[in-house]
């Protein structure tokens, strides 16, 4: 592993690979690569909790291993695999061979499929392991991920112990779907991501979009921590802003075409019961009031 | 890398190691689940010359012990109070807090000790009179006269119950109850799910096709969602007598159903599990206690599941959650946002059953505002007034 960086460095970093954090996540990054913890990223839908493990990969100048959990997901799918269609077709090939060179043949590494989790501790170089969404994954698996986390190595019957050649920065996210585990939670460093303050997000924006007018940037995360407090169904991300402030590129105060603001509210706002508890006047109030 | 090592053996660092200690208590008092590994990292933050500066020193520490949203929410507030304003003002949560109204938990009795053996009995009421009877076997006489009190028990109203040692026991059959029910429940469960493993037979059958080599390979499906039980109890005066029954209950279906979720609601909602989740029935119920306190007059049924459809449905509810609702109905609040709020969590959750404890008196007839709201979005409008209708709902679960 290359030396820890301090949570200056990270922070500067950070700002150069375009994320713009908030306060204290560099602090959580530079732990986690201290104290050799895997980051717990817990937060709503849309709070950029995948982005933060793009920007460390950036940081650390490393690929980005990623893994998408969903329910049912088992150790076939996430470590390994035998390729079981050519290891039928070697062995037909081969019918007549020594049985045991056959077998032999069969389970090497070229009938491995390597799945993402064998793919992370086999790198030359540590990557950021990215497990996305745990709490979509059953609780068995969550604890055959604990082992693995705490170990860094996977026992294959056929092939023996494989040991980790770099230990990966392993960030996991949750959207609380489900209750994780205690021991996980114990295991892991946390950050809990929030929306962006105003002025967070709008540096975002500045940051993504270019051609942006800055007095803009400003008012639209204005506006959409306005819109965050009203009872949604769905509460728009920093995604949705950024679609929302693309449609909306050339103006320079959204007082100037109410129109083209409800327009792209659409970009915003996605489910029917929203649109309809946003009507154009509560847009109106809630534009005048982040002018 | 070693924190002892970090820090050479001075004063200064025996001083730092014991104030870090006594701020990781703190922090445990307040539920943070801390363990040695977590103080050593602490320790190490703190020899790490980047991190220890004031101003990073808290993020630092959070973002090591916190581990859930409600902690990471707390945690500032704990580590101003402990680390500079040390005195006084500190907001520790000890156990044994005094509390008036609604339910009466520190009456409980002690730590569970004894656990029937596990047999799977029909008739459940019957099995505990046994088991309660051979516990005081030493004499005969006192063992027939304590079987047929469990077993009237059993049938018995819990309001009429005045006998403290007639309400412990009722307290311990309901839990056990629940235990039992939760067992079988998980059985059953077991049986109905299988592994995503190969299909032997289909892929042998697809093989045909590919002249004898079996090179599409058919899985199972994917096996069930687990059964999952919400379960959402009225604390208000007008339950007291019950709730104490019932919180008992709920310790038993959470002790170890891997999914449920416990919430009680007064005039506003709060999300019980995790001090129910406590091992020990006399420390849950303390923690109960200390959730539950602050609760006002009136019973507000429509706002509390208008807070648990907005802040809690999407988090808790899966398409195999039964929500069951223990209330008797008297809602302080409109009748039509208690119709509206149950008419969204019929959508969300794969059954809806209420318990009312009135139904179980002979001359009840639902007329209460609220529950005349409720009813029509209800699939089991079921008594729980004693023991043996709370036995009756198994079957009900099961059915999921």
């Amino acid at each position: 592993m290359t030396a820890p960086l301090d949570r200056d460095a990270i922070a500067k970093r950070l700002v150069a690979t375009g994320y713009v954090p908030d306060r204290d996540l560099a602090v959580a990054l530079a732990l986690m690569q201290r104290l050799g913890r895997p980051l717990l990223l817990e937060g709503e839908a849309g709070v950029g909790k995948t982005e933060i493990a793009k920007a460390l990969a950036a940081i650390h100048d490393t690929r980005l291993i990623r893994l998408q959990c969903w329910e049912g997901l088992d150790r076939a799918a996430a470590l390994y695999e035998w390729n079981y269609q050519r290891q039928l077709l070697a062995i037909r090939a081969r019918e007549g061979h020594d049985a045991r060179a056959v077998e032999a043949e069969i389970f090497s590494e070229a009938y491995l499929l390597e799945r993402p989790l064998l793919a992370a501790i086999r790198q030359e170089k540590s990557p950021v392991l990215l497990i996305d969404e745990i709490d979509r994954a059953d609780e068995e698996f969550e604890a055959f991920l604990l082992e693995l986390l705490s170990d860094f190595q996977v026992s294959i019957p056929e092939l023996g112990t494989i040991a980790a050649t770099s230990i990966p920065h392993v960030v996991l996210t949750s959207n609380a779907t489900r209750e994780l585990s205690d021991a996980l939670r114990r295991r892991c460093l946390y950050h809990y991501v929030d929306y962006p303050e105003p002025d967070r997000e709008a540096r975002i924006l500045l940051a993504r979009l270019p051609g942006i007018d800055a007095a803009l940037a400003t008012q639209v995360a204005r506006f959409v921590a306005k819109v965050r407090r009203e009872d949604l169904a769905k509460v728009p991300g920093v995604a949705e802003t950024l679609d929302f402030t693309a449609s909306l590129v050339g103006l320079t105060d959204l007082r100037d075409d109410p129109e083209a603001v409800h327009d792209a509210l659409i970009a915003l706002l996605k489910t029917r019961e929203d649109r309809a508890r946003l009507a154009p006047e509560v847009v109106a109030r809630l534009v005048e009031a982040s002018a | 890398m070693s924190p002892a090592a970090a820090l050479p053996e001075t004063g200064v660092a025996a001083a730092i190691r014991a104030r870090l200690a006594g701020f990781v208590r703190t922090l445990r008092m307040n539920g943070f689940a801390i363990g040695l590994a977590e103080s050593r990292d602490a320790l190490a933050i703190l020899a790490a010359a980047d991190l220890s500066r004031p101003t990073l020193l808290m993020p630092a520490l959070r973002t090591l012990f916190a581990t859930r949203p409600a902690d990471w929410e707390r945690f500032p507030e704990i580590y101003r109070a402990y680390w500079s304003v040390r005195r006084t003002g500190m907001r520790v949560t000890t156990s044994g807090a005094s509390r008036k109204g609604g339910l009466d938990i520190r009456s409980w009795p002690g730590p569970d000790a004894k656990r029937g053996e596990e047999g799977a009995p029909d008739r459940v009421t019957r099995s505990e009179a046994e088991d309660h009877a051979a516990e005081t076997e030493d004499d005969a006489q006192s063992r027939r006269a304590g079987g047929s009190r469990i077993e009237s028990l059993a049938h018995t109203d819990f309001r009429h119950l005045s006998d403290p040692s007639e309400i412990e026991a009722a307290h311990a059959l309901a839990e056990r109850l629940a235990r039992r029910m939760r067992a079988r429940l998980a059985r059953r469960e077991r049986v109905a799910r299988k592994g995503r493993r190969l299909d032997l037979r289909r892929t042998l059958a697809r093989a045909a096709e590919r002249g004898g080599e079996p090179l599409d390979l058919v899985r199972r499906r994917p096996r069930r969602k687990p059964l999952k039980l919400v379960v959402l109890l009225d604390a208000s005066g007008s339950m007291s007598v019950y709730s104490a029954t019932f919180v008992r209950f709920m310790h038993g279906v959470l002790a170890g159903f891997a999914r449920a979720d416990a919430f009680v609601f007064h005039t506003r909602l709060i999300q019980v599990s995790q001090a129910l989740r406590e091992r020990d029935p006399v420390r849950a119920a303390e923690r109960f206690a200390l959730l539950a306190q602050g609760f006002g007059g009136g019973t507000r049924i429509g706002g509390a599941l208008e807070t648990f459809n907005r802040a809690y449905a999407s988090r808790t509810l899966t398409s195999r959650t039964a929500v069951m609702i223990v209330s008797d109905g008297y809602d302080t609040g409109e009748p039509e946002i208690l119709a509206r709020e149950m008419a969204r969590l019929r959508r969300r959750a794969r059954r809806l059953i209420w318990l009312n404890p009135m139904l179980g008196w002979r001359d009840y007839a639902p007329a209460a505002r609220g529950m005349k709201a409720a009813l029509p979005h209800v699939d089991l409008f079921a008594p729980a007034h004693d023991l043996a209708s709370l036995a009756a709902l198994e079957p009900e679960l099961a059915r999921l």
